[in-house]
Formats: structure tokens, sequence, C-alpha cells
């Protein structure tokens, strides 16, 4: 098996026990970080730093480079314009993660858990990008 | 604003975001890739040839942090207030909005601000902007 499999899966459970350790994977703690104007938890502000702390230094690195170190492509995002697609996707992702307090990754670690809920929502969000995808290529048929 | 002090864990907190970004760091590093989980997910959903087996991996790899956990400690509290209606619509909302934002906390919140993409750091207020809005709405609004 190609060594980049394995990194991909050591990433995710690296990623998942992160998000365990923070709280994030607790709506109810990303809620509390979310009320301004309640009892407000800043905790999720701290977890954002640090993972950006980290980040720069590897993104920093990584740039002006043409592969990563296991010699893959690098796969870095090109456009650079901001869109609506862009703005309103990520209003509409903030009503979304407000309402129940799941974001994509915490839905899945809670999942793994073994929460029910969070099995309804990662359900539900697979349909909201399936429900994507269709409206894509239907646009690229009818184009 | 009062902060709940009581419930702060800046020690955790801290600590689980630089794991965060050492899977980030990883997947760049190793892979090429930017860990945004969206588009990991999403894309299993535009299945190519040759690209599937490493999405499923990563969100395998999710999928088992809880029972890698288990091994040395129990499962910190999961407390999910919301009931299985809402769940399903901010679910479907979750779903289809990331997508057409193509990121979320990940993908533009971490890793886009850390490789300083302007649609990233764009991106991020306004999922920011919108979630304290809507908890503010649906908080102090609409309970109130």
């Amino acid at each position: 098996m190609k060594t980049h499999f394995i990194t991909a899966f050591i990433t995710g459970l690296v990623f998942g026990l992160g998000l365990l350790v923070s709280g994030m994977a607790n709506p109810d703690k990303v809620l509390s970080f979310l009320d301004l104007a309640g009892a407000w938890d800043p905790s999720l502000a701290l977890v954002m730093l640090g993972a950006i702390a980290v980040g720069v230094v590897a993104f920093t690195f990584i740039r002006g480079r043409s592969q990563s170190l296991l010699g893959e492509p690098l796969r870095l995002p090109t456009k650079t314009s901001l869109d609506s697609r862009l703005i309103v996707g990520s209003l509409g992702f903030g009503v979304g993660w407000g309402l129940a307090g799941f974001c994509p990754g915490p839905a899945l670690v809670a999942l793994g858990a073994g929460e029910a809920k969070a099995a309804v929502f990662v359900a539900a969000m697979l349909a909201g990008m399936g429900l994507f995808e269709l409206l894509e290529s239907r646009k690229s048929t009818s184009n | 604003m009062t902060i709940d002090w009581v419930a702060f864990s800046p020690w955790t907190a801290l600590a689980g975001g630089l794991l965060i970004g050492l899977a980030a760091a990883m997947f760049i590093l190793f892979n090429g890739r930017i860990a945004g989980i969206s588009g990991i997910v999403g894309g299993l959903l535009r299945p190519q040839r040759g690209d599937s087996l490493w999405r499923v991996l990563f969100v395998a790899g999710m999928l088992l942090a809880p029972l890698g956990w288990l091994f040395f400690a129990q499962l910190p509290t999961i407390q999910i207030d919301a009931g299985y209606p809402l769940l399903i619509v901010a679910g479907l909302i979750v779903g289809i909005s990331t997508r057409y934002g193509a990121g979320c906390t990940s993908g533009h919140g971490v890793c886009g601000i850390s490789r300083l993409s302007p649609r990233s750091i764009v991106a991020t207020l306004a999922f920011m902007g919108t979630g304290f809005l809507t908890v503010f709405v649906v908080r102090h609004l609409l309970a109130g």
C-alpha cells in the first residue's frame, strides 16, 4: 500500500483526536463559544490559534515546492477571486453551524463516538452535499 | 459580555488546536493536500478513479479517533442539545453550503488562514459572523 494512504489515515486520526481534546467535538461547547451575548466560553478561539500557529509553519515550508515530502503533487487551491458562491456558501455554513453546533469534522468524530444524533446530522450533511452535486451536474448538462 | 471562566479550558483548547494544526501540517507535507473535511467528504460523492481511497481512509481515521482515545481515557463530554428536526435542517444547510463555499472550519478556518488565503479569510469571517448571529437569534431573540 502506498505511503500516502497510511498518512491519510493517520492524519484523520490525529485530526479527530485534536477535535476531541480541544472540545470542538462537543456541540454544547461550540455553541457556548458562538454565544457572545450569553456566558461566553472563549476556548475555541485558542483552538484556532493553536491550529493556525502550526499550520503557518507547514504552509510556509511547502510554499514554492512542487511536490510533497512523499512526492505527491501539491494540490493547493488556485482560485484567488472572491465570488458570490464563496460568500453565500460561507454565510450559509455559519447559519447551519450555529443551529446545531456541528461543523463537518466534529460531526464525524461524534458519530465515531456512537452518538445517534451525530449520525442523523452526518446523514443530512451528506444529503446536502449530494444535492450540491446534483445541482452542479444539472447545471453543466444544461449549458 | 460575560466570560464563563468555569467552562473556559485554555490548555486543552490549545493542545487540541496544536493537534489539529499538526494534522493539517502532516496532510500538506505528506499528501500535498488541504485537510478540509467538507471537501474530503464531498469528493466521495463525486467519485473519480483513484481519488476515493485516501478520502475513505482519512474519514475512517476521524471516525476511529474516539475508539483510539478510549484506550487511554474516558471520552470527553459530547452534549448535543439540538433535537432531530433541527439536526436534519442544520446538517442539510452545512452540507450544501460548505460545498458552495468550498470549505468549512478546517479548510478555510485552519488551512486557508494558515496560508493567508484572502478567500479563506473572507469565508471564515463570513461563517463566524453568521454563526455568532444565528446563536444570538436562537438563544436571545427567539427564546428570549
